[in-house]
């Protein structure tokens, strides 16, 4: 007798603890006692933490007019000993926390200006991505226009804004190379935008720009790159600092063209960190490149100068840097000569960070192959062609990622300004608001609304800079 | 993101530089805006309100010295200083006059190259501490912690008044106002130590003021006042005179709503010589003749300014003390008007 | 064939200095240093100038000069008595404390922390994940006047201890060790009874007793690294190692116990008298969070610096353990850390030099260090910007250029064993 199966059996499922859910937790939660235990213990850490803070969160009131209202709210629906959010107060005074003092009625102004920084930062962040530079500029100028719509102004004023950023997107979708002309735009309308007053200054200090090229195409072919450079920037300076100033009243005299001006003692809050911020790191790119440029010098003079102030500013703290600018430029200017504390600031966290972008720069340059100078050398080039035509596209495009983590380490650090009597949002607003007397005794609502623009920033920012460096990597292979 | 932005950034800083000419009067005139140095966060004597806007017995002041000067008390720009930037702040030209409870002492007067103008708040430093505390005289307060705001006298006063009375105490000092409050107010110290009008202003704003009591010894003398820098004598008296106009104001009980009517119809010739109806006493400042009327004009005499600001009536509540009239029993004295 | 043979180098005229890249550089250095110097000139000039205006020169006197205001925290003798200089030096101390204590604690953290971020265990590597990001994307200043709103707001007041009709608030943690108030933590302190006399010097005094101690620590330690060398050359001898764990124990332990019960050791409790603790040790909660704060968020830093450094090593290294029957964790510390180490070292060093210079950051909690102290209120009661400013930045500069240059040390003496 033989009994043989002639039809195959269903294949039987796994057994439980070998699929689905369970075999990942398996694998991934329990597969050794250490594991296990880690994976209880921070289990409880996250259930503690849940436990302290869930009531506090669900607890919040948004709408109330002072602490000790909210707190009657919450008494009211929660009984007497819970504790709760009171967000109302970021309700309340939000819009100081990202203008400072600055007039509500010109809102617009910074929050065009926001926008208008990203559709000029586009073409250099996005350099070859035609869609991730469209999307950012998109993603921008619809937050923008949600701005200037909660913003005050008229209609005609949001239509013709509106316009612009719109206007800003086409371009940088159908006619991407353009979009570089607002980069260069860019820093005299910030300026322009931001102070207000007169648009004559703005432009008569761009013409100055313009007064450099033919000073340099008359003076290269003869005297070199340096020399021309040089001659072109002395005849700019006359220019700015000496006829600027009387050409500027005239035209303004006579074609009066301006906005309301704004002083710079009522910028605070995010405002203020993003502008002491993006100005000093752009401003300090150039000075880095030359530092390190001279850092790498093999003549000896220029590279001790370089390497004494690189070493002398990465050894300080910024906060003695700071100091310096509030308590100390005042001597080494000449006598009688004032600037404003902002614009001081702005100068002194420049150098601090042109000494950090020289560092980052010097490593995209020791990232270079030597073979590529000395290709350079051997087609003919000078000194200064080859690092503008090969060594520094190539070194400062891998030092992108290390200058946005310098921006990145530089932003947060903006909050220290409040040292120095500026507005910064975390301690100088918070600390105006907190001295209102409907919200004196309030502490962890604002700390944790600057904390999560921060992190939305800083996070967005490096995320950034983890996809250049992906980027980067694959070029490579 | 190329040097454009630098040299625009320059060109603008060469657009906001001033280049001061040698007198602060004529600085002053030529800027259009008188700069002072205010503090940010001493309610009653100097705090910006919601719109930012400063608010202040000592912002007063300079609004009066704006309106002698400039003709309107809303030039002023007010730069704001902590305990520890305010003298360099004035010594580097960065602000015009400082009226920022400051004490006037030798050294300052002396070795800081300031001038102290007058004194508009006579004041002396005390402890504030909670009820419970049981604590009825500072010399019970042996072994406390202590919050003192830094960059001013009254850490050197406090070291002075404990070791003569041998008693040890732990200081906790603090960078500002605002932040030496709140940490009283979540008892990171036993005391709170600044001048006395300081204390009144700190707990007129805690949440609930009748917890807390100001003990009454008052360990120093602090006589506060407008400071200006050394040297420019003429910039000085303007301030000096503008402040005694204001205390001559109430002696003669010209006070804001009356201060036309006054200058029209007084016939006592110190009043028309102070509002400007006879002599010329504009003219030995550098000012018009109407100089005093309109810093009366602006937020009214000393009284006023004292009642509006810290008098009873506002939630600070001081009582008037030395700083009332010579003629009522306190210091505040104008010398003639001659 | 002859080969090409180099042209005759023109000799020097006076034009090479302009057109000859072998004189030119000459030419550029020249002028640079030139125009460095009219610079540094411009500089000192309106420095003179600006001093006469005010009236003021530059004097350094003021360091030998009664300061007259008193600090919490002073780990040498310091009252208000004491020179400018003094309090100077006390808070230079004060920065070293926290910077050397934060740099080895956020040390220890980060790298375990960064070890987990690797863990196969989803929830600890997400949740390590969470923490570096949250820590990393928001400023240091915050996560400071944060930890230290945390300690005031939270912590019971110094009161809250006392015994109401036989009822406290709140209670000492630790088996009645360790109080933590509102504005202080407090600890046992451990003090001698019969100490070594101690050598008094007008600067500094000498605790004799803490150097015997830590002379006996060494002593011990060198004591049982020679056994343990002893027993390897058995085993090698013989194959067979002796056992030695218990005579290390006993050298280790047997002649500090008897020092210390000699010296008459024993532990001083906090209690609370009048307003505040006294005995026992107390910080500050301007130390604790400072020295908190950086830790979590430099720990946070070091734990993505030691990820990326384990993650540079290539898979070959952990298949290659693996195959010789290593365990995990002995992998990671024989085989990974070792290599990692040399791409981790050089950006922590660069961390611990921020570090340092991030203490600054205490005058957000009132930290009486440098800054606070010769920046802070010496520069304000004598009105000394230039000279106290100037101080104070050399001396982080010169803290700074240490940390940097035993980093080079270290680094050339790693880069040596690379073949």
């Amino acid at each position: 007798m033989q009994f043989t199966r002639t039809e195959m059996l269903p294949p039987r499922a796994p057994p439980v603890s070998q699929s689905g859910a369970l075999k990942w937790v398996r694998e991934n939660l329990f597969s050794s006692w250490l594991n296990a235990t880690l994976t209880i213990l921070s289990g409880l850490v996250v259930y503690s933490l849940v436990k302290l803070s869930a009531p506090w969160l669900l607890h919040a009131v948004w709408n109330a007019n002072s602490l000790s209202e909210c707190r009657s709210v919450i008494a009211a629906n929660f009984g007497p000993d819970a504790g709760g959010a009171c967000w109302a107060m970021i309700r309340a005074r939000w819009y100081q926390w990202i203008f400072g003092f600055y007039p509500p009625e010109v809102y617009w102004r910074p929050i065009l200006n926001f926008g208008l920084l990203f559709v000029a930062m586009a073409p250099i962040l996005f350099s070859d991505n035609l869609r991730g530079s469209v999307k950012l500029v998109g993603v921008v100028a619809a937050l923008t226009i949600l701005g200037l719509a909660l913003a005050q102004g008229s209609w005609g004023l949001f239509a013709l804004l509106s316009a612009i950023m719109l206007v800003s997107l086409a371009v940088a979708a159908w006619a991407p190379r353009y979009l570089l002309i607002a980069t260069v735009l860019y820093p005299f309308a910030t300026v322009w935008l931001l102070w207000g007053g007169s648009i004559w200054g703005p432009l008569l200090a761009l013409a100055g720009f313009a007064l450099i090229v033919p000073v340099y195409r008359a003076l290269s072919p003869r005297f070199g790159l340096v020399v021309a450079t040089t001659g072109g920037v002395i005849v700019a300076s006359l220019w700015w600092f000496v006829l600027q100033g009387y050409v500027a009243d005239a035209l303004q005299t006579a074609i009066p063209l301006g906005i309301v001006a704004v002083e710079s003692d009522k910028f605070g809050g995010f405002l203020l960190a993003f502008l002491i911020g993006v100005s000093s790191i752009s401003i300090s790119l150039p000075i880095g490149i030359l530092l390190a440029l001279g850092r790498q010098s093999n003549m000896v003079l220029i590279k001790a100068l370089s390497v004494g102030f690189i070493e002398f500013v990465r050894g300080v703290p910024l906060i003695t840097m700071l100091f310096t600018a509030s308590l100390l430029l005042q001597y080494f200017l000449p006598p009688r000569v004032q600037f404003d504390l902002i614009l001081r600031v702005i100068i002194l966290v420049t150098l601090f960070s042109a000494a950090y972008n020289a560092e980052v720069v010097r490593g995209g340059l020791a990232a270079l192959p030597k073979g590529q100078s000395e290709a350079a050398d051997a087609l003919g080039l000078d000194y200064w062609q080859a690092q503008r035509l090969i060594i520094m596209p190539q070194a400062l495009k891998v030092s992108i990622p290390g200058i946005v983590s310098t921006f990145i380490g530089l932003f947060k650090d903006t909050t220290l300004v409040s040292f120095v009597g500026l507005q910064d949002p975390l301690r100088g607003i918070t600390s105006i608001v907190r001295a209102d007397i409907d919200w004196k005794g309030i502490y962890w609502e604002p700390y944790i609304f600057v904390a999560a623009i921060f992190f939305v920033a800083c996070y967005g920012m490096s995320r950034y800079s983890l996809y250049l460096e992906r980027k980067l990597g694959t070029d490579h292979r | 993101m190329n040097k454009t932005l630098f040299l625009g950034t320059l060109a603008a800083g060469a657009m906001l530089a001033g280049i001061a000419a040698a007198g602060t009067l004529d600085d002053v005139k030529a800027r259009g805006v008188l700069n002072c140095g205010a503090n940010t966060g001493l309610t009653g004597f100097g705090a910006p309100d919601a719109n930012g806007d400063y608010q202040g017995f000592d912002v007063d002041l300079c609004k009066a010295v704006a309106a002698a000067v400039l003709g309107d008390q809303s030039k002023v720009k007010y730069v704001p200083t902590t305990g520890e930037t305010r003298f360099t702040a004035l010594a580097s030209g960065e602000v015009d006059l400082l009226v920022r409870n400051s004490t006037w002492t030798f050294s300052r007067d002396t070795d800081l190259k300031l001038d102290f103008v007058a004194v508009n708040y006579y004041d002396g430093q005390g402890f504030l501490v909670r009820k419970d505390l049981g604590v009825t005289s500072a010399k019970e307060l042996g072994g406390a912690t202590i919050c003192i705001q830094t960059g001013t006298t009254t850490e050197l006063n406090l070291a002075d008044y404990f070791k003569s009375n041998s008693l040890e105490y732990t200081p906790v000092t603090v960078v500002d106002d605002a932040d030496a409050q709140r940490q009283f107010l979540a008892g990171a110290c036993d005391a709170f130590t600044t001048d006395a009008s300081g204390l009144a202003s700190a707990r007129a704003t805690l949440p609930n003021p009748d917890d807390y009591v100001v003990l009454p010894e008052i360990i120093s003398k602090e006589p506060l006042g407008p400071v200006v820098r050394h040297g420019d004598n003429n910039w000085g008296d303007i301030v000096r005179w503008t402040y005694y106009a204001l205390v001559e104001a109430e002696e003669k009980g010209i006070t804001k709503a009356n201060v036309e009517e006054m200058a029209a119809s007084s016939t006592d010739p110190e009043v028309r010589r102070l509002l400007g109806v006879e002599g010329e006493q504009g003219k030995f400042l550098g000012l018009d003749n109407d100089w005093a009327k309109r810093a009366i004009a602006a937020n009214g005499n000393y009284g006023e300014i004292f009642e509006t600001n810290l008098g009873e009536s506002t939630p600070i509540k001081l009582a008037r003390g030395l700083n009332a009239l010579w003629s009522q029993g306190g210091l505040q004295y104008a010398p003639p008007f001659r | 064939m002859s080969g090409a043979t180099d042209l005759p180098k023109p000799a020097f005229r006076l034009s090479s200095l302009i057109y000859d890249t072998r004189y030119r550089f000459i030419t550029i250095q020249v002028i640079v240093l030139i125009l460095a110097l009219l610079f540094t000139a411009w500089l000192v000039e309106n420095v003179r100038s600006n001093l006469a205006l005010k009236g003021k020169d530059i004097d350094f006197a003021f360091l030998w000069r009664r300061g007259g205001y008193d600090i919490g925290q002073h780990l040498i003798p310091y009252t208000n008595d004491s020179t400018h200089g003094r309090a100077a030096m006390v808070g230079l101390i004060n920065t070293l404390v926290v910077a050397v204590l934060a740099s080895i604690l956020s040390t220890v953290l980060g790298v375990f922390l960064g070890v987990l971020r690797l863990s196969k265990n989803w929830i600890i590597s997400r949740l390590v994940g969470v923490y570096v990001e949250i820590f990393r994307n928001v400023p240091l200043l915050l996560w400071i006047v944060l930890v230290a709103v945390v300690f005031s707001e939270t912590a019971p007041a110094p009161k809250d201890f006392k015994l109401v009709n036989g009822v406290a608030k709140a209670s000492m943690s630790l088996w009645d060790s360790v109080a933590i108030t509102n504005r202080s933590t407090n600890v046992p302190f451990p003090l001698l009874d019969r100490p070594l006399p101690a050598i008094v010097t007008p600067w500094f005094t000498l605790p004799t007793s803490l150097l015997a101690i830590l002379a006996l620590i060494a002593g011990s330690i060198w004591a049982v690294l020679r056994l343990s060398r002893r027993a390897t050359a058995v085993q090698e001898a013989t194959g067979m190692r002796p056992v030695t764990w218990w005579q290390s124990l006993a050298i280790l332990f047997a002649p500090m116990l008897a020092a210390l019960y000699a010296l008459g050791f024993h532990l001083d409790y906090p209690a609370l008298k009048g307003f505040n603790f006294q005995g026992g040790l107390s910080f500050d909660h301007a130390f604790t969070s400072l020295t908190l704060a950086l830790t979590l968020y430099y720990a946070a830093i070091t734990a993505e610096i030691v990820r990326s450094g384990i993650q540079a090593i290539s898979r070959g290294q952990t298949e290659a353990s693996f195959a010789l029957g290593l365990r995990p964790g002995r992998t990671m510390s024989l085989i990974i850390l070792p290599q990692a180490l040399r791409v981790i070292i050089p950006p922590m060093i660069s961390q611990w030099v921020s570090l340092t210079k991030d203490t600054s950051l205490g005058i957000a909690v009132s930290y009486l260090d440098l800054r606070g102290t010769l920046g802070g209120i010496t520069l304000n009661q004598t009105g000394r910007e230039l000279e106290c400013m100037l101080l104070m930045m050399l001396i982080y500069l010169i803290i700074s250029l240490i940390i940097s240059a035993l980093a080079n040390v270290y680094n050339t003496s790693v880069k040596l064993k690379e073949r």
